[in-house]
């Protein structure tokens, strides 16, 4: 037998393809700016810092819920909720690209710093390089999920109050904010929908599946009235003309869960707020043991290589 | 600008056009982006490069990157040298996939969507089932039930034919 010896030729390196700038591999890993070609300028009057620290509280939110809801993946009950989920954290993940890259275009102060030369986009540096201290997010955003009926009454509740927010938040002085409120408006509106149905369903279900939807609706609740609790920032904001007062939403989100509850036939339940620590919650950057394990994840791997390329 | 510099600048203009409008979507590969809604505007900026503005369908939306790319690349083989940048206002709507998108889509087994929902102010919570005028659009038959609200993609919901019995997808209406 010939011994066939082996010419070198292109194919022997099966990573080489990979390292060019083709925008096919990886498919839609690719980082791009994604306001790229937006005018970002902060309006007249408003102080940027503010600006950047409220569009990290509504971006927050969504970035951790997106997390909490891919989560999901693999895991839900069956297969159209499990692509339901990681579609509505789809959504969260976008809304939250473009709310931290606002708030890195407002205020470049609030971007951790890297080492020189790292090619981390400021988006990710906000995600992958703050602390839990440093995130602002509300802490209905961070708890654990339990079972799929907590999960529902989590997601109903986060987009019916962050539907009203963005409603309001469409007339935002800010450009850039009303734009991402306009869209976020109508995928709200679904994830919210969805949500609605699937808590009457699990309520006028089987007596296991109504025990659970009024456990995950006991579990949920004490962090429902930090939603309607305005923070300073958020007040600024809200006064500046780019933001909304969350108080000031409080009664048409109620009238939305009422409709709800009525539907399913249950009573608001009769659970204590979960309180701050001295008086200072989510929005603080006070939050529950559940945020740093979900930060722990979700970080680990874009910390471990800061200067690496994706 | 000089009378034939402005003449050769609409020509640049009109190829680039022609050569954006030709890009497809990258999940869609029946629509081409400007058949989608998606491809806003091309024009010159005041440097001689062609911009091309694009909308993202969904806050999410995982395909802009490679869409920009394939416009570059699509804009690079006409001999154009182009850039990408992104509108979010006004924010897009199914109502801007354009007749021929929706043929193109019927045609692959996808059915368009209706109208897109018009509302300012409060959005009613709706806890019924999602009401469309949905028809298979393999068999024409409009007795069609949802099988997921979502699909797989951002912009579709998963419907099944009643009557051939056939599954398809559906464009949800935004």
């Amino acid at each position: 037998m010939p011994v066939r010896t082996h010419e070198p030729d292109e194919h022997d390196n099966a990573y080489a393809e990979l390292l060019t700038d083709d925008a096919r591999w990886a498919f839609g890993t690719d980082f791009t700016d994604p306001l790229a070609g937006v005018d970002t300028t902060v309006p007249d009057g408003v102080d940027p810092a503010t600006l950047a620290t409220y569009c990290l509280m509504l971006g927050d939110d969504a970035l951790v819920l997106s997390q909490r809801l891919a989560q999901w993946c693999s895991n839900a009950p069956d297969l159209e909720e499990d692509i339901a989920f990681a579609n509505i954290a789809l959504d969260l993940l976008g809304q939250a690209r473009l709310l931290l890259a606002r708030a890195a275009a407002a205020d470049p102060g609030q971007v951790p710093a890297l080492p020189a030369g790292s090619p981390v986009p400021d988006e990710d540096r906000l995600a992958f390089f703050r602390d839990g201290p440093q995130v602002r997010n509300v802490r209905l955003a961070e708890i654990d999920d339990g079972d799929f009926a907590q999960a529902v009454v989590r997601v109903l509740l986060f987009s019916a109050w962050r539907l009203e927010l963005f409603t309001d938040l469409v007339r935002s002085r800010d450009a850039v904010l009303a734009a991402v409120a306009a869209k976020g408006v109508k995928e709200l509106t679904y994830h919210r929908d969805f949500a609605g149905r699937w808590f009457v369903v699990l309520a006028r279900g089987t007596a296991e599946s109504r025990r659970r939807l009024v456990a995950g609706l006991e579990a949920v609740w004490p962090y429902r009235d930090e939603l309607f609790a305005t923070h300073g920032v958020e007040r600024a904001a809200a006064q500046a003309g780019v933001g909304v007062d969350p108080a000031g939403v409080e009664a048409r989100v109620e009238a939305v869960l009422d409709q709800a509850l009525g539907a399913a036939g249950l009573e608001r339940p009769d659970v204590r707020p979960r309180s701050g620590v001295q008086g200072k919650a989510g929005r603080d950057g006070r939050h529950t043991e559940a945020l740093s394990l979900l930060l722990a994840e979700m970080q680990s791997v874009a910390r471990a290589h800061p200067e690496g390329r994706w | 600008m000089s009378g034939a510099m402005e003449q050769v600048a609409q020509q640049v203009l009109e190829r680039a056009r022609t050569a954006a409008s030709a890009v497809v979507d990258p999940e869609l590969p029946v629509l081409t982006l400007a058949d989608l809604g998606v491809l806003r505007d091309v024009t010159l900026d005041d440097d001689g490069v062609v911009a091309v503005a694009i909308t993202p369908t969904y806050s999410g939306c995982p395909a802009m990157a490679t869409m920009r790319d394939d416009l570059v690349r699509g804009l690079a083989a006409a001999g154009i040298e182009a850039r990408v940048r992104v509108v979010l206002d006004p924010a897009w709507t199914t109502d801007w996939i354009t007749p021929s998108g929706r043929a193109a889509l019927a045609a692959a087994g996808i059915s368009p969507p209706g109208p897109a929902p018009r509302r300012t102010g409060p959005v009613p919570l709706r806890l019924g089932p999602p009401r469309r005028a949905v028809r298979c659009p393999l068999c024409g038959s409009a007795d069609v039930e949802v099988t997921s609200e979502f699909g797989s993609t951002a912009c579709k919901a998963l419907y099944r034919c009643r009557v051939c019995r056939e599954p398809f997808d559906h464009v949800k209406e935004i």
